[in-house]
């Protein structure tokens, strides 16, 4: 067996013990990223010096005696969504190609801390703008397991380097469902842990109250370790929980006694893949032959969380992005280029002395704002900025972003009323297997809809985990859903853990 | 004559707190560095960061609406204000919108010559938000350099909106006066607004009374770029004649009209149009999802109510009773601050005699510092030796005048006793009084017999001639032996 195929824990065990060194594991997945990405592009950047430098050091260390972290010398991989020193941050966008953050993000000062090996940096969606990775500045990834197929997005590239057995852990972001639903159709177990768990400084922001880090791994276990590693408060993020960070990766493996789990009428309605839904059910056979119960309840405000995602994300989206003009921050377009071009304009307006048309002219820094935008955003990233700056605009605002903000009220609600009667609810992460590249590419709406079950989550500020429990009759894998109240990863880890002793979906590796 | 307008003033004040740092991250706010070297990641908006809330810069506010009458709210919310300027780095600002930390208070303005009644001032609200950065744009020659210092950008700043309560440019001035007192009595900030610690924007219009009892209202305008409060006057002054004048022309009200922004020309004297707010300002506000909200309890309002020192309103009424002193004067002492007021208090305890260190201090005293431009904390006569002059004068040991002498001998930190050496006085003995009043009696018969004939004034003459032979003499006691003198001869 290659140790590629070892899990993080196995790994992590065997390094402890001194029966492989960090080296060796790097050096393992280096080649495996070197024969594999060229097909899936999950990385945007991977740098096998430096990781094998960083290596070595912890090995010295560990030959020392030395205190080592608790990530012992794994190799992580980072969405390129988080800021590292000098490091080239893009965000997967031609607007930061060239950006080198002067600072560390608090997640990169943890696992640093916890002694991880930074492998590289994966693609994603634009700014995390997008459901399949399609949306990335400068190449798709693919589907490891059907390589003309979409990874899920906007953690594609993060979900895909697991399944593909080119990172053992792997950072992401999930802003509506993007750690979790590239998880689902990669076949792998991510986890949106509690908003406020891990700190958000250093990541750059899509929609500040929605976004959150966290970690995607070949197994629950895998993810409570390196949930462990980067929870906990944070003084420069100020929604940061100050809650102690339990010692997941030590009680994941305790299964759950009485376990209720809750089955949302909602989730099972017009849309939902009929293979997708068989998967999901013969899920929780397994959970109830575990000894757990499973009772149906109603989210009456399910069907309205992708309304009110698609209201309030974009709402933060044009703010945050408001930074980015081509002056403070990123690209710039060609001023020369561009004052010909102005002058160009001007030239038949000032023959004809349309004097009217000259005064309604960009001035060369309007223009230059508006190039800089213009040329610097993809199609979606765009969408998304001119659909916020309308909801938020006077006379709008009420009908659309208020409204927003007391529909996440009733969702929220909706949820807490369901933790009063089961411990978790489960259901389907998203309602097909992955799609073909392209499918539905033209189609923003459809689009919008993969984050049908996964929204209303992010929206309530709770966590959820995701990880595989079938596959589709074209081998693609289908994904589980856990949901729980506030801070309760421990639970939702230990559930996803006892799936994964009952059954073997996790195991199954990509045809590469 | 009186204008036949009522102005109507409403104030805009933007107040720099005193913190040490910025209000969402830990860089200077010290004025003056070189640009762009008090920043960091977070107060230029790198992409990433985050804001934290100064606790300290939120207590300070809390403290100046407490002292403004304000009502605290229990819960308030941070607020996204976006908008595009090339110095605002995130391209929004942090501010406060619909539920600001402190709202409806007041203050109360007076005037001590009379030109206007009492009266209080409505507050609307307080509120928290951070600075922008400083554009500099340089286009002498043709050139269009422009360059953007960033130090300023995330300095708390505290923005007080008043009522349009105000009704003439002298009240207006007046509330001005008054806060900026208030805010340094609080220590809150240093007000100084050749730095920009106090920046205020103006809101105008008239209401002119028609023949048939209705009130004509004029558009609001708006003026900004007032670096002193002789500008705000000025500019108001200008801007009522202005209007009105526009008024007599079009008879364009209110609402038909929208709101204009003018700028101060404190050259010209003039204001100028900048720009008209084509609609309501379309901030697209919403909240803040990176800063929690602030709760504070009421016990916490109650401790900094209580440890307010005594604030400008009660200590004039406070001087007023303790030390027998008119409404000027105690309005001019108060004005100077509270060290002025400690020096004052301790020099009217010591020579028990309020009034005349009231005369003192503000005129002698103040004078001198005024001139020399120092503060009260530096000046060389203390209190005590102040008083003791006084107690001297009173003793009769010399005139008015001659302890002005004495006064101005010790701002080159002398004693009373060493002030007095160096002019030469020595206390001239009565018996040499005597004698020289015998002497110069017998040399002037004529003044003599005006003295008995009833004409004191004559006196005068005497005194002059006394002093010639010795400039000590005390002309009030040499002038009762004169006049005894002469009574017997």
């Amino acid at each position: 067996m290659l140790l590629t195929d070892h899990t993080a824990t196995e790994l992590l065990a065997d390094l402890n013990a001194r029966r492989v060194s960090s080296a060796e594991v790097t050096q393992a997945y280096i080649e495996q990223i070197e024969q594999q990405d060229g097909k899936v592009k999950a990385f945007l950047r991977y740098d096998a010096e430096a990781a094998l430098k960083r290596a070595k050091e912890i090995d010295e260390r560990r030959s020392k005696g030395q205190p080592i972290g608790l990530l012992g010398g794994l190799p992580v991989a980072v969405k390129d969504l988080i800021c590292a020193k000098g490091e080239l941050t893009t965000c997967a966008s031609k607007m930061l190609a060239n950006f080198r953050p002067p600072y560390n993000a608090a997640i990169i000062e943890r696992l640093s801390a916890a002694d991880a090996v930074f492998l590289g940096r994966t693609n994603l969606d634009e700014f995390a703008m997008g459901g399949s990775n399609e949306n990335s500045a400068f190449f798709p990834t693919r589907n490891p397991w059907n390589l003309a197929c979409i990874p899920g997005g906007s953690s594609g590239g993060a979900a895909a380097c697991v399944a593909a057995r080119m990172a053992c852990l792997s950072i992401g972001t999930d802003t509506g469902g993007s750690i979790r639903q590239p998880a689902g159709l990669c076949g792998v177990t991510g986890m949106k842990p509690t908003y406020g768990r891990v700190s958000r400084y250093g990541l750059v922001a899509f929609a500040s109250s929605l976004d959150q880090i966290g970690p995607l791994a070949r197994t629950a276990e895998d993810a409570a370790l390196l949930l462990e590693a980067i929870a906990g408060h944070d003084p420069r993020d100020s929604t940061s929980l100050t809650m102690p960070v339990p010692q997941y990766s030590k009680t994941v493996r305790e299964p759950l006694k009485g376990l209720k789990l809750g089955l949302v009428r909602e989730h099972f309605g017009r849309g939902l893949d009929s293979e997708v839904e068989q998967a999901v059910r013969e899920a929780f056979k397994v959970y109830q032959s575990l000894g757990a119960q499973v009772k149906e309840l109603s989210m009456p405000h399910a069907k309205y969380g992708v309304a009110t995602y698609y209201i309030i994300a974009p709402c933060e989206a044009s703010s945050n992005l408001a930074r980015y003009d081509g002056v403070h921050y990123g690209y710039r377009t060609d001023v020369a280029e561009m004052n010909a071009q102005l002058a160009a304009e001007a030239k038949p307006l000032q023959t004809s002395g349309n004097k009217t048309a000259l005064d309604e002219m960009d001035n060369s820094l309007v223009r230059m704002y508006r190039q800089s935008r213009a040329e610097g955003f993809g199609p979606e990233v765009k969408r998304r900025i001119m659909l916020g700056t309308y909801a938020l605009s006077a006379g709008y605002y009420d009908a659309y972003y208020l409204k927003a903000l007391k529909v996440r009220r009733l969702i929220r609600q909706d949820y807490d009323d369901a933790f009063k009667e089961v411990d978790l609810i489960a259901g389907p992460v998203s309602s097909t297997p992955a799609f073909k590249i392209g499918e539905k590419s033209d189609d923003p709406l459809a689009m919008y809809l993969v984050d049908l079950y996964t929204v209303s989550l992010n929206l309530a500020g709770l966590g959820g985990i995701a990880f595989p429990c079938g596959f589709s009759s074209a081998g693609l894998p289908i994904g589980l859903q856990l949901q729980g109240p506030s801070l309760e990863e421990e639970k939702l880890l230990r559930a996803a853990h006892m799936f994964q002793t009952a059954t073997d979906w996790h195991i199954r590796k990509p045809p590469l | 004559m009186s204008d036949p307008f009522i102005t109507i003033i409403g104030l805009e004040v933007h107040v720099q707190l005193l913190t040490v740092s910025k209000l969402f991250c830990g860089c200077s706010t010290k004025f003056g560095a070189p640009p762009n070297t008090q920043t960091c990641p977070v107060c230029i908006g790198m992409p990433g960061t985050l804001p934290v809330m100064n606790r300290r810069a939120f207590e300070l506010g809390l403290k100046t609406a407490v002292a403004l009458n304000c009502q605290i709210a229990p819960f308030t919310k941070w607020d996204r204000k976006n908008y595009y300027y090339p110095d605002l780095p995130k391209g929004y600002q942090i501010s406060q919108f619909d539920l600001p930390f402190s709202h409806d208070g007041y203050l109360e303005i007076s005037d001590p010559k009379e030109r206007f009644a009492a009266k209080q001032i409505g507050i609307i609200r307080a509120h928290l938000e951070e600075d922008a950065g400083k554009s500099m744009h340089d286009e002498a020659h043709g050139k269009a350099d422009s360059r953007i210092d960033l130090n300023r950008t995330g300095t708390p700043l505290l923005e007080i909106v008043s009522e349009p309560d105000m009704r003439s440019p002298l009240e207006a001035k007046a509330y001005l006066t008054e806060l900026k007192l208030l805010l340094t009595y609080l220590g809150v900030s240093d007000c100084n607004m050749q730095e920009g610690s106090l920046r205020v924007d103006a809101n105008v219009n008239l209401h002119i009374p028609q023949s048939d009892g209705r009130l004509a209202k004029t558009p609001i305008v708006e003026i900004k770029n007032m670096n002193s409060f002789r500008a705000v006057e000025r500019a108001l002054e200008f801007e009522a004649k202005r209007q009105y004048e526009v008024w007599q022309e079009d008879h364009v009200e209110i609402g038909k009209r929208p709101k204009q922004t003018r700028g101060w020309d404190d050259a010209a004297n003039i204001t100028r149009g900048q720009r008209a707010k084509e609609e309501s300002s379309d901030y697209r506000y919403f909240p803040e999802p990176d800063l929690v909200p602030v709760t504070t309890a009421p016990a916490q309002i109650e401790k900094v109510r209580t440890s307010l020192d005594e604030l400008p309103a009660l200590l004039r009424v406070r001087l007023e009773a303790a030390h027998g002193i008119t409404a000027y004067d105690s309005d001019v002492i108060v004005n100077q601050g509270r060290a002025f007021v400690a020096y004052f208090v301790e020099l009217a305890e010591a020579v028990k005699d309020g009034k005349t260190a009231a005369n003192w201090v503000t005129q002698d005293v103040l004078r001198v510092l005024n001139e020399q431009n120092t503060p009260i904390e530096s000046f060389p006569v203390s209190a005590a030796d102040l008083a003791n002059l006084i107690v001297r004068v009173h003793a009769g040991d010399f005139n008015t005048s001659r302890a002005r002498e004495v006064f101005a001998e010790m701002l080159s930190d002398k004693s009373v006793a060493e002030a007095v050496a160096a002019l030469g006085i020595t206390k001239v003995d009565e018996s040499e009084l005597v004698a020289m009043a015998g002497e110069i009696l017998a040399a002037n018969p004529k003044i003599v017999a005006d003295i008995k004939a009833g004409k004191t004034q004559a006196a005068g003459n005497l005194i002059g001639q006394a002093k010639k032979r010795n400039p000590n003499v005390n002309p009030a006691r040499f002038r009762e032996i004169c006049l005894e003198l002469a009574g017997k001869m």
